[in-house]
């Protein structure tokens, strides 16, 4: 057995960090803290990859399959003997995984902006919520029970807040902020109700318990049945709701687009790499209660992810700032993984599904972290967000543009690059499965080349745009984890995820099946072929097309008109209906009536205040009259 | 003659009792006042109790007057009259005060006063001084020490209340002085 | 030697100065006449303690003694006040009792 009790510092590191730099920031020099933020996450990088290895390469299998080993555990909070709350560190295929992917990326992104960020006011306390970030969302993947994840859940969207809502004097910015938090906080409404109708059931908190697939917790709670689904499965599909907000699945997907706001390394961090895989993650820790008690619930992760895959390609074909391409290409990439995910089972062939999320998810990070640090550099370089404004950056911009390039083709899945196979794998795991959501993945591969190259010849190639001044290449500190990114996105696709990360820990033989790669390849060079004509130089093409399929292009160009229905659900019937009558009962009938007795007293001091003044003989005055009164009264009157 | 003493008195002492509240010049109101003991001090000997009159006009007449006068010369011009206190509160307290006491006199005259038919006990100086320092059922040393403490008491007090140059520990807050 | 009067008149007599004191007690302004208006309402007070042993209980001394002691307490209450009022003269320069209300709201 080998002691992992040291995997504490991984979350732990951070959090002293982001409190060093949160409360002592302001004194060190900026560049300092930055360097100190930075420091921090490369001892955890060090530390994660030390971690896997001993993990995944001399950890003990049992029956050849990984266990999941509690780390560390203690009591937190004790309410009773049975309901207590634990904190500690749970190390399982899935969880080591998202710490390579979480410390590998941030760590990426730390230094990223340390060229980025320069200059920028508020630089230590960027650095602050990075590390507050980075803290919560190691804290989340290592969570051992549901409700420390739940913690660290919410703390992550805190730190999201935080982070989009970073230009707190933009409005837009303050805006998106505010929108991402009620929009996760309200799906996380579910996850929460999720969780208190699974651990009654199932009367514990603890993961290693709860997704035992032999254990007594599965088991319970499927015999009682609520409108037609068992009692698990409703449960199940609550937890899935947070999944969807953080997810940014449909319907709760309004708010990512809009976290755009952010500064390019958050987005790159936050709403691509680690934190909008958390619902993902969520599922799959989950995994054996979906797929053994809530094969409904499993259904609707896997149509949700199919839907929102398709529902946002077609939308990012249309966008036209560069971060919401990416923001909206992140969401279909992350539906890819929820359909996966939906279309597995437990255990294994069936658990194909399940490998190929947990892929795709580390593959997905690696490249789309490399899309959008390529983009802000590109928005560093050029000052717009608007591929409009961009055009011929090839020359200008040399290492960017080999690197986006890179990411782009494995977005598109072509062969060899990392995409390709996670992809393939999700494929096939779909094509097992259900061959209508098989067809829809179909169709979003080739959708997920033609936006990317959209994307990639709009900036790179296209008309030779004019600027203000002569774009140069980012610095070191931003090419660099470019590069590294880059390399990670080619080559990890040859990382065995079959024999490392598998639904029940064993070994899992897949091999790739021509039938389905060679089709997903050629329909992703489709795609490429499709943006190669349209944009590869000035054409009329897409106008003319535009103006073809207005009403669609329309309709897709204002991303379905879903905000527009948000707002309108929410100002012209919640708001109206029913906010504005309690408001006004509270402000007149609640408050009101404190504000009478409140008023009413203070008048009636105010006129009795007078006896208090002092003189001597009013007192004496007052005495004598109530003494001789009662004495009336109690003489005479009260016989 | 018991009669006609006992309405001279009372008459004395209501009359001059009223002059002392209500005389607008102070140095005048302290002897009506004294004239108030001094009846009071008649009638005590006309109940026969001597040794309380004779205290009664030691003490009172002789000592707390004179004590008022002194305290009148240090603190007001003898000269100085009052303003008369408004209408309005002489009336309140005078309708207070006069119903009071018509309800007092009602009720002493509903009362039905029973006396005992036990003998007369003769009040003399040596029956005094023995229940005064006698532990027996009728004797009073007890409240003889207490008394004789508070005086001591009272003495100190007045001399620590009175005396110049210590108002730090005592007299009112200087809170509003500055 | 009293056998002419009813008990009663030394009653209301005391009376009527016990209330010429209250009377006193709420009208004047001089801290020294409202120590002469206390005066007078323990007096009447004696007066009603010796009346009621004389007509009552002849056969004790209980009235006698609580006058007695009555008039020690007057005696050291009207030293006890004469201080305070000199020193209220010295911190207000004025004995009128309106005058004296920093006890008040």
């Amino acid at each position: 057995m080998i002691n992992f009790s040291y995997t504490i510092w991984i979350p732990l590191l951070p959090f002293l960090m982001f409190i060093l730099l949160g409360l002592a920031g302001h004194k060190l020099k900026p560049k300092l803290s930055g360097l100190l933020g930075t420091g921090g996450l490369g001892i955890i990088t060090v530390l994660s990859y030390i971690t896997a290895f001993k993990y995944f390469f001399t950890s003990e299998k049992v029956d050849g399959a990984y266990q999941k080993i509690t780390a560390l555990n203690f009591t937190w909070l004790q309410f009773t003997d049975k309901l207590h709350i634990d904190l500690g560190v749970l190390l399982d295929p899935i969880s080591v995984m998202m710490l390579v992917v979480i410390s590998t990326v941030s760590f990426m992104v730390h230094i990223y902006s340390l060229g980025y960020m320069k200059d920028e006011k508020g630089f230590e306390r960027f650095f602050a919520f990075l590390s507050l970030f980075s803290f919560s969302m190691l804290g989340l993947v290592l969570a051992t029970n549901i409700f420390q994840m739940y913690i660290f859940w919410e703390l992550v969207g805190v730190s999201s807040f935080l982070l989009i809502g970073f230009y707190y004097q933009k409005p837009s910015a303050v805006r998106a902020s505010k929108k991402a938090f009620i929009v996760t906080r309200f799906a996380d409404l579910g996850f929460l109700i999720g969780i208190l109708i699974l651990s009654f059931n199932t009367k514990t908190f603890d993961f290693i318990t709860l997704t035992n697939p032999a254990g007594s917790a599965i088991a319970q709670g499927g015999g009682i049945v609520f409108l037609g689904l068992s009692v698990m499965t409703w449960s199940m599909i609550f937890v899935f709701m947070g999944g969807v907000g953080k997810s940014a699945m449909f319907p709760f997907h309004i708010w990512l687009p809009d976290a755009m706001e952010g500064p390019t390394p958050v987005s790159a961090l936050i709403h691509a790499a680690t934190m909008v895989v958390a619902g993902v993650y969520l599922v799959a820790r989950m995994f054996p209660i979906y797929a053994l008690s809530a094969p409904v619930a499993l259904n609707v992760v896997a149509w949700v992810g199919a839907f929102t895959s398709l529902f946002a390609a077609v939308i990012a074909c249309t966008q036209t700032d560069i971060k919401r391409v990416l923001a909206y290409s992140t969401m279909s990439q992350i539906g890819y993984m929820m359909l996966a995910l939906g279309v597995a089972g437990y255990g294994g062939h069936e658990g194909l599904g399940y490998m190929a999320s947990m892929f795709h998810l580390f593959t997905h990070a690696m490249f789309k972290a490399l899309l959008f640090l390529g983009a802000g550099a590109i928005i560093h370089a050029v000052h717009s967000n608007y591929m409009t404004e961009m055009g011929g950056l090839r020359k200008y911009l040399p290492v960017t543009h080999i690197t986006f390039l890179i990411a782009c083709l494995t977005i598109a899945g072509i062969p060899p690059l990392s995409g390709f196979f996670s992809k393939d794998e999700i494929l096939a795991a779909a094509f097992h499965s259900n061959k209508l959501l098989f067809a829809i993945e179909y169709a979003v591969a080739g959708l997920t080349a033609f936006y990317m190259f959209r994307l990639y010849f709009s900036i790179f190639w296209g008309k030779d745009t004019q600027y203000h001044h002569t774009p140069q290449e980012a610095p070191a500190t931003m090419t660099v984890p470019l590069i590294i990114l880059a390399v990670g996105s080619v080559f990890s696709g040859i990382i065995p995820f079959n024999k490392l990360v598998t639904s029940d820990g064993k070994i899992l033989e897949s091999e790739i099946e021509l039938m389905i790669a060679i089709p997903s390849v050629l329909i992703g060079l489709l795609g490429i072929g499709v943006a190669y004509i349209m944009y590869r130089k000035e054409s009329a093409i897409p106008d003319r097309l535009a103006a073809t399929f207005k009403y669609g292009y329309k309709w897709a160009y204002n991303k379905f008109y879903i905000d527009e229905l948000y707002l309108f659900v929410t100002k012209k019937i919640i708001f109206r209906y029913i906010s504005d009558p309690v408001a006004w009962f509270d402000r007149h009938i609640v408050d009101g009536t404190m504000n009478t007795i409140a008023s009413v007293t203070q008048n009636f001091s105010f006129r009795i205040r007078a006896f208090q003044s002092g003189q001597l003989q009013k007192y004496a005055f007052v005495f004598i009259t109530g003494a001789i009164m009662l004495a009336i009264l109690f003489i005479y009157l009260w016989k | 003659m018991a009669s006609i003493m006992f309405i001279l008195f009372s008459a004395m002492i209501i009359v001059f009792s009223i002059l002392t509240v209500t005389s607008r010049k102070i140095l005048r109101a302290a002897v009506y006042l004294l004239f108030v003991l001094v009846s009071t001090s008649g009638l005590y000997f006309m109940l026969n109790y001597q040794f309380l009159a004779a205290v009664q006009l030691t003490l009172y007449a002789g000592g707390i007057v004179v004590l008022i006068i002194f305290s009148i010369l240090l603190t007001s011009h003898i000269s100085q009259k009052f303003e008369s206190s408004g209408w309005k509160k002489n009336i309140f307290s005078a309708i207070a005060a006069i119903t009071g006491a018509i309800l007092s006199i009602i009720t002493i005259l509903d009362y039905r006063f029973s006396a005992t038919n036990e003998a007369a006990k003769e009040v003399n100086m040596r029956l005094i001084g023995k229940s005064l320092l006698s532990v027996d059922y009728d004797g009073y040393v007890l409240p003889f020490e207490v008394i004789s403490v508070l005086l001591l008491a009272a003495m100190v007090a007045a001399i620590v209340v009175a005396k110049k140059g210590a108002p730090k520990t005592i007299g009112l807050p200087k809170i509003n002085q500055e | 030697m009293n056998s002419g009067i009813p008990v009663q008149y030394f009653l209301i007599l005391a009376t009527v100065m016990f209330f010429t004191g209250i009377y006193g007690f709420l009208t004047r302004r001089n801290l020294i006449t409202i120590l002469m208006s206390v005066e007078l309402i323990l007096n009447s007070v004696n007066i009603n303690f010796l009346a009621f042993n004389r007509y009552l209980y002849p056969h004790k001394l209980e009235g006698m003694f609580f006058s007695l002691f009555i008039i020690a307490v007057a005696a050291s209450e009207a030293a006890v006040v004469i201080a305070i009022i000199i020193n209220i003269y010295r911190r207000f320069t004025t004995i009128n009792v309106e005058d004296v209300n920093e006890m008040k709201f």
